[in-house]
């Protein structure tokens, strides 16, 4: 394979004379940093690493950092290829910065086998940057007969989910998070009572009504992360992931479990931080998700829980459709938005330079935060013995974002044509350069 | 220039377009009025000889359908009715196609009827042809807010200061929030009425001014205008409210008429159950205006569809 041959050619690459921001480490200083054989070797004040490299990254005057992960996103393989392949995503992912992406399983079909784990991550399919799939929590993700979680495990999975489609009884729940404390997975949940959205296509509020759209409550989220959270602290070390949170209200319910010592953790979306429901417009589909978008308060809820910690990793929830998925009758129209092209400026631009957020946060919130989430090993620090991974971003670079210029194979975004500052720089993936920016 | 369906972009709506009252201007409303005291659909005026008009019906209509289509061919222009049942929409076509469909076979303007908010501007964002919003989903039907204003205006010097109290499923209902837009820009003062199901709080952030109650007597008292809304029995059910309740709550009735101004007239856009949101005595009481307003339909599409062609002269 030329992948090797590849890897031989860059076998060793000198980082040299960049900012390094690596919270894991708590490194916030110039220094120099070398990779080798897809590890890191050597980490060590300018000039003052020992080991020769074949190539030299001249990295003045930005910042490098451990590769970024992205916990939440939809590659659409299997079955999905028009809307976005792995090979696409993943050209998208490292044109975005992110060196890992952890993939959902509600794809056609669903990954509820480990040969889907497998398949998910055959070098075959050409993925760019590393691959983590999270497997269904449930068969078929129908919330009646759990998957076998071992099984999932052994092949590769880092967690489950029925992503899309929540687990609402009580006891399949249950049962998800017993059997994900003896195997140490975490269980995923995008939290929305179903009963209470049917039809509803945006945030529930003035606008929603404005437009005469049905609209989905706050409560529809938080009570199922309030039953979750409770269900986390009365099962001995389950684990707890809360998906795409996006309601002020399910943010105090993940505070009361981690205050509890329960293994609760949780993720935010680049969209939920920079963007409200009123933005939806004259019926924008681009600004149409799920969990939708909300109100200034929820958003504000978002933003204090960013900077104090209580929120663990951005994560994309990057949602590829087609355009003949989009333009059509907004209740009609798929839910999502591609995003990891967007993610790292939108943290720049909206929480660091907008709302002070510091950087060091923000690379905490792309590195060791979400690799502690699914125990990513060896990932989101630059420690020696690291893989190597590695983002470097120029935070002051300002540039316009083009969707047609977009690696994923969809264009549906609401952020073509922003502005931003904070612009990704390269992305290396153990050792080897996959995107360079201009 | 038509956007293909690869892009996002998306155009202006075509001039004459009439998607919402929301961001009508002032100027263009008084002008569509005005305009419409103008036309009479007795006597064919040939302004829009050899346009071709689309109905584009996706619901049921009776009132603006038929109305919209003699208001177009009193104006002297041809009408085609397309409607789901019986066309390619049955098949499967989405909307844009349907649009791109009837602009080629040489639609002048569109009139649409959808089930879904918002279904009227998906469609003028992508065509350069004039789209006329007669009614989507919950959100707007901004012809009957125009004939409503007008139907007022014959029995009222103008809006400012008018108590105007509109009574029943809010919620549901597009002729609201066209009718909230529309009264509360000139000044008249409006207060909401039903059970929460119906009249949620949120109903007050429509527009500025908005009241909220729960009582009709509290509605009624000083009333200038009533508009009633239908009930449709099938929303009843699964909320706490029961059909009895409503009645006994909410009923349009002769006695709770006296509470409002002895002058105050009674709308609604139809069609009506009697015995549900209002009893036969009032529908067909003095104060009635219930069968004006459909009358008025005539003259005031006859001015949008004036205005849509570019011949508002």
């Amino acid at each position: 394979m030329s992948a090797k041959n590849q890897k031989r050619e860059t076998a060793s690459l000198l980082i040299k004379g960049g900012h390094v921001i690596d919270p894991a480490e708590k490194i916030n200083a110039l220094m120099d940093i070398l990779l080798r054989d897809g590890r890191v070797a050597e980490i060590a004040l300018p000039k003052k690493v020992r080991g020769g490299a074949d190539e030299t990254f001249d990295a003045r005057g930005l910042i490098v950092a451990p590769g970024f992960i992205d916990l939440h996103v939809h590659l659409r393989e299997p079955g999905q290829g028009y809307k976005e392949t792995i090979a696409s995503g993943t050209a998208a992912a490292a044109a975005g910065g992110f060196t890992s992406v952890c993939t959902m399983p509600n794809t056609a079909p669903v990954v509820d086998t480990d040969e889907w784990v497998r398949w998910l991550r055959d070098p075959e399919r050409g993925a760019v940057v590393n691959v983590f799939p999270i497997a269904a929590a449930t068969r078929n993700s129908r919330g009646a007969t759990l998957t076998d979680f071992a099984a999932l495990q052994r092949a590769g999975a880092v967690a489950v989910t029925d992503d899309g489609k929540p687990i609402l009884d009580d006891d399949i729940m249950r049962a998800a998070l017993r059997l994900g404390a003896e195997l140490n997975l975490p269980v995923v949940q995008h939290a929305e009572d179903t009963r209470l959205t049917e039809s509803c296509s945006m945030n529930e509020g003035p606008t929603s009504f404005r437009l005469g759209l049905r609209g989905m409550s706050a409560a529809a989220e938080a009570n199922v992360v309030d039953r979750d959270v409770t269900l986390a602290q009365q099962i001995r070390e389950s684990r707890l992931h809360v998906a795409h949170l996006s309601t002020s209200d399910a943010l105090k319910a993940v505070r009361r479990g981690k205050r509890a010592k329960a293994r609760v953790t949780c993720e935010v979306t680049p969209h939920h931080f920079t963007l409200l429901d009123e933005n939806v417009g004259e019926y924008d589909t681009c600004y149409k998700m799920n969990p939708p978008l909300r109100s200034a308060s929820d958003r504000e809820a978002i933003l204090v829980a960013l900077a104090d910690g209580t929120v663990d990793a951005i994560a994309t929830d990057h949602a590829p459709h087609a355009t003949h998925e989009k333009q059509v009758e907004f209740e009609r129209a798929a839910f999502g938005i591609t995003g990891l092209e967007t993610a790292v400026a939108l943290a720049i631009t909206s929480l660091h330079r907008d709302h002070k957020v510091p950087l060091t946060r923000i690379v905490e919130l792309f590195t060791a935060g979400p690799a502690r989430v699914f125990d990513l090993r060896g990932r989101g620090s630059l420690a020696r013995g690291s893989f190597a991974d590695v983002t470097i971003f120029d935070p002051k670079k300002r540039w316009t974002f083009d969707a047609a210029k977009s690696q994923s194979l969809s264009h549906n975004t609401p952020f073509d044509g922003r502005q931003f500052v904070g612009k990704v720089m390269a992305t290396i993936v153990g050792g080897k350069v996959v995107y360079r920016g201009d | 220039m038509i956007h293909g369906l690869h892009s996002y972009a998306m155009n202006k709506p075509a001039r004459g377009s009439l998607l919402g009252i929301e961001h009508l201007e002032d100027k263009e409303i008084l002008g569509l009025l005005k305009l419409a005291r103008r036309m009479n659909p007795l006597k064919v005026r040939p302004l829009l000889r050899n346009k071709r008009i689309v109905l584009l019906f996706y619901e049921a209509s009776t009132r603006t359908r038929s109305s919209f289509e003699i208001a177009a061919k009193s104006l002297g222009a041809i009408t085609t009715l397309v409607q789901s049942s019986g066309s390619s929409i049955e098949k499967g076509e989405s909307l844009l196609d349907t649009g791109y469909t009837l602009r080629a076979v040489g639609a002048d303007a569109i009139v649409i009827r959808h089930p879904a908010a918002g279904a009227p501007h998906l469609m003028a964002k992508h065509l350069d042809i004039p789209v006329i919003n007669a009614g989507d989903g919950m959100h707007e039907h901004p012809s009957q807010a125009l004939l409503d204003a007008f139907t007022i205006l014959k029995h009222k010097k103008s809006f400012k200061g008018l108590q105007v109290a509109i009574i029943g499923d809010i919620f549901h209902s597009r002729v609201t929030r066209s009718n909230c837009h529309l009264l509360a820009r000139f000044g008249a003062k409006i207060t909401l009425c039903g059970p929460p199901e119906f009249v949620p709080e949120v109903s007050s952030t429509l527009v500025p001014g908005l009241r909220v109650t729960r009582h009709i007597e509290d509605a009624l008292r000083g009333a200038d205008v009533i508009m009633l809304l239908r009930l449709q029995k099938e929303r009843l059910a699964g909320q706490k409210i029961s059909q009895q309740d409503y009645i006994a709550r909410y009923q349009m009735t002769a006695a709770r008429l006296k509470l409002a101004r002895r002058d105050a007239i009674v709308m609604h856009p139809g069609p009506i159950i009697r015995g549900l949101e209002l009893t036969a005595e009032v529908a067909d009481g003095p104060q009635s205006v219930i069968v004006d307003e459909v009358r008025n339909g005539v003259p005031v599409r006859m001015a949008i569809l004036a205005r849509a062609l570019g011949k508002a002269k």
